[in-house]
C-alpha cells in the first residue's frame, strides 16, 4: 500500500517541495530511508518506529519503504519525522489516505511522541501556501511562526493528537495569536555611557543614515560598550522588512515562540574567531551566515583585526551589494546581507597607542603587520571612523549622559526625512565648494568622496535643514579615517 | 678619482667599511681589474650617479668632517648643488609618538618652506615624517641610506623614495647591491651630520641612533636643537637628557630658521572661534566640546575646517595645533 504526503527541504532560505512516500508491505520487517537524507534524516527511523509505538498505534511487521522525492536533493535535518510518520500511518491505513491531502507538515518526534520545533517553519509555511497547501501540520510552538506566511497552522503536541485531527475525532486546538505579547528584548541604554561627546554624536549620525562605523582607540575607552547601544536607538523594522528578516531568522532557528516576528533590527556580534563560513555563510548545503543575520540591522565586529582576513574581505561583497553569494558543490545561495557595520579596534596590537599614559611597545613589524590586516579597500567603506580618547576621571564621575530614548526619536524623524525627500537636500554652493576644497587637500578618493556627501545629507537631516550648508560637510570631513589607520 | 670608485666597489664586496684604499695585496689586485669606465657607464643607465671625495661636486660640509666617506653615490635628478646649500637634519625615533611625528612634519615642511634642504635617514618614524613634510612644502629633502643606494630601505617607504628622488636626492656611500646590516646605520648618521649644519632631533629614546646623530653633530661642531618631550615619556628620555647636557631647546621651525639668520614665514589669521580652539590644544574633542560649551556635531565641524586650513592636525583622537 503507498501513501504520500508533502514537506519542504531549504536550500538556503528558500523552500522546496519534498513529496514523502511511503510504501508498506506485508513481509520480512525492514525500514529504509532513500532520497539522500543526512545522517539526522536517516536517523528519523529510530524516533518515529519509538513516537508510533507512543502514539498507541500497533503496526504489523512489514517491509516499509521510505522515499523522499525528488531523489536528488539532499535532505537535512530532523523536520522529516512527522511527515514520515504520517505517511506511514497513511500507508498502513491507520489514517485515512485522503486525510493528508490540502496538508504539508513538519516536525521533529520526540521518543515519547511529543512533537518538537524545527527551524525555518516559516519558510515551510511560505512554500506551502505556494504549492497550495492550506494547512501546515507543525509544533505547537511553531504555529505562530506558521501563521505570519497565511497558512493555517494545525499545533501539536504529540503524534497522537495529529492521528485523531486526521481521522477526524476532533479539531486542533487554535493558536492565540502571540505576536507583540512577549516583552520586547532590552537593549542597553545610552545613559550609562558618561562623557564620550564625539563618539555618542557619531552613534547617532550612524543610526540615523545607517552608516558604518568604526571606533578606534586603546582598550577600556568604552568602544564596545558604545557599539552595543546602537540597537537601542535604532527604529523599529518597516513592515515589509520584519516578514523578510524573520524568515532568515527561522530557517536559523534564532526565533522565541513569544515573539516568533521580529520586529526590531536585529544585533548580531559575532566572536572574533569566527571563519569566513560563519560570517558569510557557508556548508555543504549552504546555510545564512552571520552577515545574513545581521540583514536589516546590525553587525558587530568587535576587535576588527582579530578577525581572520578572509572573513574580513568577504564582507566587502554584501557591503557593495547588500547580498552574498555562496557557491558550493551542493548549490549555490544568494543569501541577503544588507546590515550596518559597526566594528572596534585598538590602535595597535598591545592596544597602548593613543593612551597618553602608557607607552605602546610594539616594534614597527609588528604594528606593519596589524595595520596591514586591514585593507585599504575594507577601511574605506566605513563610513564614520571615531577615534575614542581614554575618558578623564572627572568625565566618568560626570551625571549620566542623554538615555536612548530622545536619541531613537531624533534618529527615526531623521530617516522619515531622508526616506522621503533624500533627493531634495542638496548641497548649497558654499558646502560643494568646501567638499572640493577637502578633496583637493585630503588623501579622498572618488568613493571617499561620495561617503562624505552622504554623511553630510545625513548631517543635514538630523539637523532638520533643507540643503546641505557648508558646517555639515565640514562636520562629515571630521569623521574620516585618520592617517594613522592607513599609513 | 677613478680609485675612490674602486674603493667605493671594494668595500662593498667584500663587506668592509673603507674611508681610504687600504693597503692589501688583495685591493691592489682588485683595483688593477677594475674597470671603472664600464662601472660608471652601468651606473648612468641605472640613473645613478657617484661623487668621489675629491671631486669638484663632493660636498664641502661633507668633506669637512673627521672621516667622510671615499664618495657617494646619488639617487635622482637633481643637481648636486643641492647638497651645499643649506640644510637641517630631522631626526628620531622611529617608532614615534603621535607627537613625535607631527612635529617632525611641522618642521619638515616650515624649514623646507623658508628654502633650507631638509636631511634625514628614509627610516620609518621622524625621519620619514620630516622627508614627507618637506616634500608638502614643495621643498628639497635628502635622504641618507645605510644600505646599498639602489636599495628602499624600508621597503614599504618606496613610495616616499620615489617621491625624494623626483624633487631631492638620495645619497648613500654604499654602492649598488650593499644589504642593511646594523653597523651601517650608526655609519649612515655621520653622514646624515655631516651633510647638514644643523641637526634636530626630535624624539630619542635612552639609547637611540638619533643620539649618535646628535654626537657626531657635536664632534664635528655644528648646532644641535633638540626638541623637549614629556619627563615621564620614554621616547624623551633622550632628547631631555640632550638638552640637560646643554643642547638648544627647539620650541618651534623659528628656533631653528633664527640660527640660519633665517624669518619663519608668516602663518594664517585665525578666526575667534579657532583661537579658542587654539588656546586649549592639545586636547580630546570632548574635552574642546566642555571647556567651549559646543555640542559635538558644530565642534566636529570647527575642527575639519581647522584640518582643512592645516592650523590643526588629528591624530589617535587628539587634537594638536601644527604650528
Amino acid at each position: 500500500m503507498l501513501a504520500r504526503t508533502v514537506t519542504h527541504a531549504l536550500v538556503g532560505l528558500e523552500a522546496r517541495r519534498v513529496e514523502v512516500e511511503v510504501q508498506f508491505r506485508h513481509g520480512v520487517p525492514a525500514f529504509t530511508i532513500v532520497g539522500l537524507p543526512d545522517r539526522a534524516c536517516q536517523e528519523a527511523k529510530v524516533r518515529v518506529k519509538s513516537g508510533i509505538a507512543a502514539a498507541e498505534i500497533r503496526l504489523e511487521s512489514a517491509k516499509i519503504t521510505v522515499n523522499l522525492a525528488p531523489a536528488a536533493l539532499r535532505k537535512e535535518g530532523s523536520g522529516y519525522d512527522l511527515p514520515i510518520a504520517l505517511a506511514i500511518l497513511a500507508a498502513a491505513r491507520e489514517i485515512p489516505v485522503g486525510s493528508l491531502a490540502e496538508h504539508a507538515s513538519v516536525g521533529e518526534l520526540a521518543l515519547d511522541g511529543r512533537i518538537r520545533p524545527v527551524g525555518g517553519v516559516l519558510a515551510a509555511a511560505e512554500g506551502a501556501r505556494r504549492n497550495g497547501l492550506s494547512r501546515l501540520l507543525c509544533a505547537a510552538e511553531s504555529a505562530p511562526e506558521a501563521e505570519l506566511a497565511g497558512v493555517e497552522p494545525v499545533p501539536l503536541r504529540h503524534l497522537s493528537e495529529a492521528v485523531s485531527y486526521l481521522r477526524g475525532e476532533s479539531e486542533p486546538p487554535a493558536v492565540a495569536s502571540q505576536n507583540g505579547h512577549g516583552p520586547p528584548p532590552a537593549h542597553p541604554d545610552l545613559r550609562d555611557v558618561r562623557g564620550q561627546e564625539r563618539a555618542r554624536r557619531a552613534l547617532e549620525l550612524a543610526a540615523a543614515g545607517s552608516h558604518n562605523l568604526l571606533l578606534a582607540g586603546p582598550p577600556g575607552t568604552g568602544k564596545t560598550m558604545l557599539a552595543r547601544r546602537l540597537p537601542g536607538i535604532l527604529p523599529p523594522l518597516a513592515p515589509d522588512e520584519r516578514l523578510e528578516v524573520t524568515r532568515i531568522h527561522s530557517v536559523a532557528g534564532l526565533l522565541s515562540a513569544e515573539r516568533p516576528l521580529v520586529t526590531l533590527p536585529p544585533f548580531r556580534a559575532p566572536h572574533h574567531s569566527a571563519s569566513m563560513a560563519a560570517i558569510v555563510g557557508g556548508g555543504s548545503g549552504p546555510r545564512p551566515g552571520e552577515a545574513t543575520l545581521a540583514h536589516r540591522g546590525v553587525l558587530l565586529l568587535d576587535e576588527l583585526p582579530e578577525f581572520v582576513r578572509p572573513a574580513l574581505e568577504a564582507l566587502r561583497q554584501p557591503l557593495e551589494d547588500g547580498v552574498v553569494s555562496v557557491a558550493r558543490a551542493g548549490g549555490h545561495c544568494i543569501f541577503p546581507a544588507r546590515f550596518q557595520l559597526v566594528a572596534t579596534m585598538n590602535l595597535c596590537p598591545c592596544g597602548a597607542r593613543g593612551d597618553p599614559r602608557v607607552e605602546c611597545s610594539c616594534s614597527p613589524q609588528r604594528l606593519a603587520a596589524f595595520r596591514d590586516k586591514l585593507s585599504r579597500a575594507l577601511l574605506d567603506r566605513f563610513d564614520l571612523v571615531v577615534t575614542v580618547p581614554r575618558a578623564r576621571a572627572q568625565e566618568l564621575a560626570a551625571a549620566e549622559g542623554e538615555t536612548s530614548e530622545p536619541v531613537r526619536e531624533r534618529v527615526a524623524a531623521a530617516r522619515a526625512r531622508l526616506r522621503t525627500d533624500a533627493a531634495a537636500i542638496r548641497r548649497s554652493p558654499a558646502a560643494d565648494d568646501l567638499l572640493t576644497r577637502a578633496v583637493d587637500r585630503l588623501p579622498l578618493s572618488g568613493r571617499g568622496r561620495a561617503r562624505v556627501a552622504r554623511v553630510a545629507r545625513t548631517v543635514a537631516a538630523l539637523a532638520g535643514a533643507d540643503e546641505v550648508a557648508p558646517e555639515h560637510v565640514a562636520e562629515a570631513l571630521s569623521y574620516r579615517s585618520p592617517s594613522e589607520l592607513s599609513s | 678619482m677613478r680609485d675612490e670608485l674602486a674603493v667605493a666597489v671594494f668595500a662593498a664586496e667584500t663587506g668592509f667599511h673603507l674611508v681610504s684604499a687600504p693597503e692589501s695585496g688583495r685591493f691592489r689586485r682588485f683595483a688593477a681589474g677594475f674597470e671603472g669606465q664600464a662601472y660608471r657607464a652601468e651606473l648612468d643607465r641605472r640613473g645613478l650617479r657617484f661623487v668621489g671625495r675629491s671631486a669638484p661636486g663632493f660636498p664641502r660640509s661633507l668633506a669637512a668632517i673627521f672621516d667622510p666617506p671615499v664618495g657617494i653615490f646619488v639617487r635622482g635628478t637633481q643637481p648636486l648643488e643641492l647638497l651645499d646649500r643649506p640644510s637641517v637634519a630631522v631626526v628620531g625615533a622611529r617608532t614615534c609618538s603621535a607627537y613625535g611625528a607631527q612635529t617632525a612634519r611641522m618642521l619638515g615642511r616650515e624649514l623646507a618652506q623658508a628654502g633650507l634642504v631638509v636631511v634625514s635617514g628614509l627610516a620609518r618614524g621622524v625621519d620619514a615624517e620630516a622627508h614627507r613634510g618637506a616634500l608638502e612644502a614643495g621643498g628639497a629633502t635628502v635622504a641618507v641610506l645605510g644600505c646599498g643606494i639602489d636599495r628602499d630601505y624600508p621597503a614599504s617607504h618606496r613610495e616616499l623614495a620615489r617621491s625624494i628622488v623626483r624633487d631631492g636626492l638620495i645619497v648613500s656611500e654604499y654602492a649598488p647591491g650593499v644589504e642593511p646590516a646594523p653597523w651601517r646605520f650608526p655609519a649612515r648618521n655621520r653622514i646624515i651630520a655631516g651633510l647638514a649644519a644643523a641637526t634636530v632631533v626630535v624624539e630619542a629614546r635612552e639609547r637611540s641612533g638619533a643620539l649618535i646623530t646628535a654626537d657626531l653633530a657635536l664632534e664635528e661642531g655644528r648646532e644641535v636643537f633638540t626638541v623637549p618631550g614629556e619627563i615621564t615619556s620614554a621616547l624623551s628620555k633622550g632628547t631631555n637628557a640632550l638638552l640637560r647636557l646643554g643642547a638648544t631647546a627647539c620650541t618651534g621651525s623659528a628656533d631653528v630658521l633664527e640660527s640660519f639668520g633665517l624669518e619663519p614665514p608668516p602663518g594664517a589669521e585665525a578666526s575667534p572661534d579657532a583661537a579658542r580652539v587654539l588656546e586649549l590644544l592639545p586636547a580630546g574633542a570632548d574635552e574642546l566640546g566642555r571647556a567651549l560649551r559646543l555640542d559635538a556635531g558644530p565642534l566636529a565641524a570647527l575642527l575639519a575646517e581647522l584640518e582643512l586650513t592645516g592650523v590643526v592636525v588629528e591624530a589617535e583622537g587628539v587634537y594638536r595645533t601644527s604650528r
